[in-house]
């Protein structure tokens, strides 16, 4: 067990922890954040996906010990108010079927749209192809994306 | 308006909580989800009244409807309760939504399977609002001393004309909770309807894209330990001893023990999983440490005997045994067997005219076969439960579509009457039919008696993968008979599967065709299977979608002109009995997406399949265009008309539409559980394909024929025809014909 200070959502947050902890569990057992999901535990289905900065992460591949003070969001953290333009193109176009995939989703395009403002749709394909929907939600996640994209530069 | 009996269902209008004054302060739990946006303490009422059990109003206007229904992705959540507003003229805005526990005193088949939620919640549903509404428009008679015929009501609003009095339903609450529920209520004519019919956001949205708690493995309680399961790694084997010592001793650990799913000799129901009666649990304080103690527990295991289970039937109640064979199977003896054996095992099950006959004097005779392997549900969010057992009573909290089965397998394993058991369902990360087989809300249930402690099971997804009641294997045989003319002049399906058969004698195109026959057969296995999305139909209706595009090809004939032709028989002329589809809404179906597509259009460079079948009481027609890109065929845009009757929820219906055509084209293309000596192939998304972001369509249009027929399922009925619909575009892209799924193991495609 080791004591790690880290900054969750612009916080501190102090646990006691085996360094090989992978954050996901940090964040859902230690620290009841537990918008980031559990899909699969080897980095294939992306529904534990945070940022690092301003990079999207599985979490589940990254151990507790490797965060040091980088600057860690989730999606309790995104936004204040549940109104970043990637949540709120999700309300919009009514994304969510069971729900469960789409924090991950939502990190995943918000990273996207931070590092490319205006991605064209082979580039959502290939940044997104790393989440999986069971539901099939798909095309209303291009959707989405696209309206954020038009709405943050507008 | 249609006046209704409220005796029927009755039982639905009993207030549930008796106190005086009718008054009901209700505290929000853990699981009460809000309306649109989250109430805040100060909109929320000082009092709460309970109308029925479906409803309470408060004194300041905002309604509270209960969501019976388990909610599993298909939306019940948003569009139950939007039926329950329609009749009792609710304001939607000052709507709060909240999952109902289990409750089999006040709601009726709280069950998410078969695509039935809306279809048999309909009539309760709309009778709960139109009774609270009623009882509404007494109180304010009373007190206006008007009579009741006069006064009038809109969103929220009681209103007597005459006299220009009006005020809001929590002015009436309090009054109208005194009364008695009335004898008769009138319904609204579908024309009158405001809500539903009107696109409304997924109650959970807000929650969903704020990573609220929701899910059965976001709850957690003071105290609870988390478990994990360690199951036998092959179908046909099970525990035989285990050394826990080094496991025991890991930090975090709480205990490591078996426990025995179902005792000897208890009747299993239909969602009674047996495949692994004995298990390990390794409990301890967090996910992580339990995972690594996990891998600690040296387990020995053996082969079984072969033995009989007996189950009950699921309509009838009748109990039906069921041969678990010895052994440990591979996927390449299946393949053998059913080529083989199918022939051999076939009892017929519908025969109209003389096929025999037709098939030795045909001219010529088609002759195909169609097959696809086991399928795992994959449900994003792995099984889990919690549990808190006492010595009297027991909580259970989870994701679970069988809540009323599984509390009677809760109550017999736990030797507990069902009054002391409460199950709450919490939002699900999927379903597909998965979570009709609730053996991990036994197994939680077990683990915290064990321990004596609040305690939640969940489920790596190894676990999940490796310990499914998967899809079962199928394979068909078609043959088509045809005269010198070339007309069509019989018909035969054979199709059996491991360990059932997909087939359903009376479907299209029974009745159709004059020389019918239709055959089945099963081969045993102790691989566990169970219902997924469509059962049958998500195999039968592909195959027998793409042996119809054949048959169309050798008559030189249009694939949709042929099938309306059919349907044409089928309507004024049917050949035999029992047909269970209706040939003109089949028809309907098929017309408006011939229309919707430009089916008859000129579509350069588009490589066009169709498809069209009926299942859950509800008709779908689908084009699906292919375009070639980098040389390969791929999904570009996907036309679907539906006839599900009245569209409760449209904007959400589109959704779960476009949702099944991704996941069928997904299935039918990617997916596939193979065996090897009983285990499992694939254990995680590394060798489980499932269809991702750059595999899906374009665009999937939808589009639903008006209806005011009651509404029929939807979670199921886009999903099975859509895999012959990618059959026969790939076959229009390609030059060849794709029989066996996943379609991308077959040569053509692997590149």
């Amino acid at each position: 067990m080791s004591t790690f200070n880290l900054t969750i959502n612009g916080e501190t947050a102090t646990v006691d922890v085996d360094p090989a902890t992978p954050l996901l569990w940090v964040l859902r057992d230690h620290l009841k954040l537990v918008g980031t999901k559990y899909g699969c535990g080897i980095a294939q289905c992306g529904a534990c996906t945070v940022h690092i900065g301003d990079s999207a992460v599985r979490s589940c591949q990254i151990p507790v010990s490797a965060v040091g003070s980088q600057s860690v969001t989730t999606i309790e953290g995104l936004s204040e108010n549940g109104d970043h333009p990637v949540q709120l193109a999700w309300i919009e176009n009514d994304v969510p079927q069971c729900g469960y995939c789409q924090a991950g989703q939502i990190m995943s395009a918000a990273a996207l749209l931070k590092n490319n403002p205006n991605p064209s749709d082979e580039e959502i394909a290939a940044t997104m192809s790393g989440n999986i929907c069971r539901c099939g939600t798909y095309t209303r996640i291009r959707s989405a994306i696209r309206q954020a994209a038009e709405n943050k530069t507008a | 308006m249609t006046l209704i009996r409220t005796k029927i269902g009755r039982r639905s209008f009993i207030r549930t909580t008796a106190m005086a004054g009718g008054g009901l302060v209700l505290s929000f739990s853990w699981l009460a989800s809000c309306k649109q946006e989250e109430a805040t303490v100060a909109e929320l009422p000082d009092e709460w009244f309970e109308l029925n059990g479906y409803l309470k109003v408060g004194d300041n206007g905002m309604v509270t409807i209960m969501s019976p229904n388990p909610e599993i992705g298909q939306n019940v959540k948003t569009s139950m309760p939007m039926i329950v507003a329609e009749e009792l003229d609710a304001d939607w805005s000052l709507v709060i939504v909240e999952q109902a526990p289990l409750n089999t005193e006040v709601f009726t088949r709280q069950l998410a399977g078969g695509s039935q939620s809306i279809r048999q919640g309909w009539d309760g549903l709309r009778m709960a609002g139109a009774t609270a509404r009623e009882m509404l428009k007494q109180a304010a008679a009373n007190s206006w001393e008007v009579p009741i015929g006069e006064i009038t009501t809109h969103e929220g609003m009681i209103e007597h004309e005459a006299s220009g009095k009006k005020a809001g339903y929590g002015e009436f609450a309090a009054a109208a909770a005194q009364l008695e529920v009335p004898e008769e209520v009138e319904m609204k004519d579908p024309s009158e309807f405001k809500i539903i019919g009107t696109s409304r956001k997924n109650v959970d949205g807000p929650k969903i894209v704020t990573g609220k708690p929701l899910f059965g493995l976001d709850y957690y309680e003071d105290g609870m330990v988390t478990a994990m399961t360690i199951h036998p790694p092959a179908f046909g084997a099970r525990l035989k001893s285990f050394d826990a010592e080094t496991a025991k001793n890991m930090p975090g650990i709480v205990d490591v023990f078996s426990i025995k799913l179902y005792e000897d000799g208890y009747l299993k129901h239909p969602f009674d999983t047996t495949a692994f009666n004995e298990i390990i649990v390794v409990a301890g304080n967090s996910t992580w440490e339990v995972m690594n103690a996990k891998k600690a527990v040296k387990a020995e295991w053996e082969p079984i005997s072969e033995y009989m289970d007996e189950y009950t039937d699921f309509r009838t109640g009748e109990a039906l045994p069921k041969r678990i064979p010895a052994g440990m199977e591979s996927s390449g003896d299946h393949r053998t067997e059913m080529e083989t054996l199918g022939a051999k095992l076939a009892k017929v099950t519908r025969k109209d005219g003389d096929p025999d006959k037709a098939f030795r004097n045909a001219a010529k005779v088609i002759e195909r076969h169609y097959s696809c392997p086991f399928l795992a549900h994959n449900t994003l969010e792995p099984m889990n439960f919690f549990a808190h057992v006492t010595e009297t009573e027991a909580k259970l909290v989870g994701p679970i579509q069988t809540p009323e089965f599984m509390e009677k397998s809760v109550a017999a394993r736990l030797n507990m009457p069902l009054e002391n058991i409460d199950i709450q369902m919490t939002r699900q990360g999927g379903g597909f039919g998965r979570r009709l087989y609730g053996h991990f809300v036994v197994e939680a249930a077990l683990i915290s008696q064990k321990l004596k402690a609040p305690a939640k099971v969940v489920y790596t997804r190894e676990d999940d993968m490796s310990y499914g009641n998967y899809r079962p294997a199928y394979y068909a045989t078609y043959r088509a008979a045809f005269d010198e003319n070339n007309e069509i002049t019989a018909f035969h399906v054979r199709a059996g599967g491991i360990p059932e058969s997909p087939l359903f004698a009376h479907r299209f195109p029974a009745g159709a065709i004059d020389n019918y026959l239709a055959e089945e057969w099963a081969i045993d296995s102790n691989i566990s299977v169970g219902a997924f999305r469509a059962p049958r139909s998500n195999f039968i209706a592909g195959a027998e979608q793409s042996f119809l595009d054949e048959i169309a090809e050798e008559m030189g004939k249009d694939p949709i002109a042929m099938r309306l032709e059919w349907l044409e028989k089928a309507k004024n002329n049917p050949v035999g009995e029992n047909n269970d589809y209706d040939a003109a809404r089949y028809a309907g179906v098929l017309e408006l997406v011939r229309d919707k597509s430009g089916w008859n259009q000129n579509a350069e460079g588009k490589y066009r399949g169709v498809s069209a079948y009926y299942c859950h009481n509800s008709y779908v027609a689908q084009v699906l265009d292919m375009v070639m890109k980098n040389g390969k065929p791929a999904v570009d845009n996907v036309t679907c008309a539906i006839d599900c009757g009245i569209v409760v929820n449209p904007d959400a219906a589109t959704n779960l539409t476009q949702g099944g055509v991704i996941d069928g084209i997904g299935h039918a293309m990617y997916s596939q559980l193979s065996f090897k000596e009983g285990s499992p192939e694939q254990q995680n998304f590394d060798r489980y394909r499932l269809i991702r972001h750059n595999e899906a369509p374009k665009s999937i249009d939808v589009h639903f024929v008006e209806s005011d027929v009651h509404p029929t399922g939807l979670g199921e009925p886009p999903f099975p025809p859509i895999m012959g619909a990618v059959a026969n575009a790939l076959y229009k892209a390609t030059g060849e014909r794709y029989y066996h799924q996943p379609f991308i193991s077959e040569k053509q495609l692997r590149g």
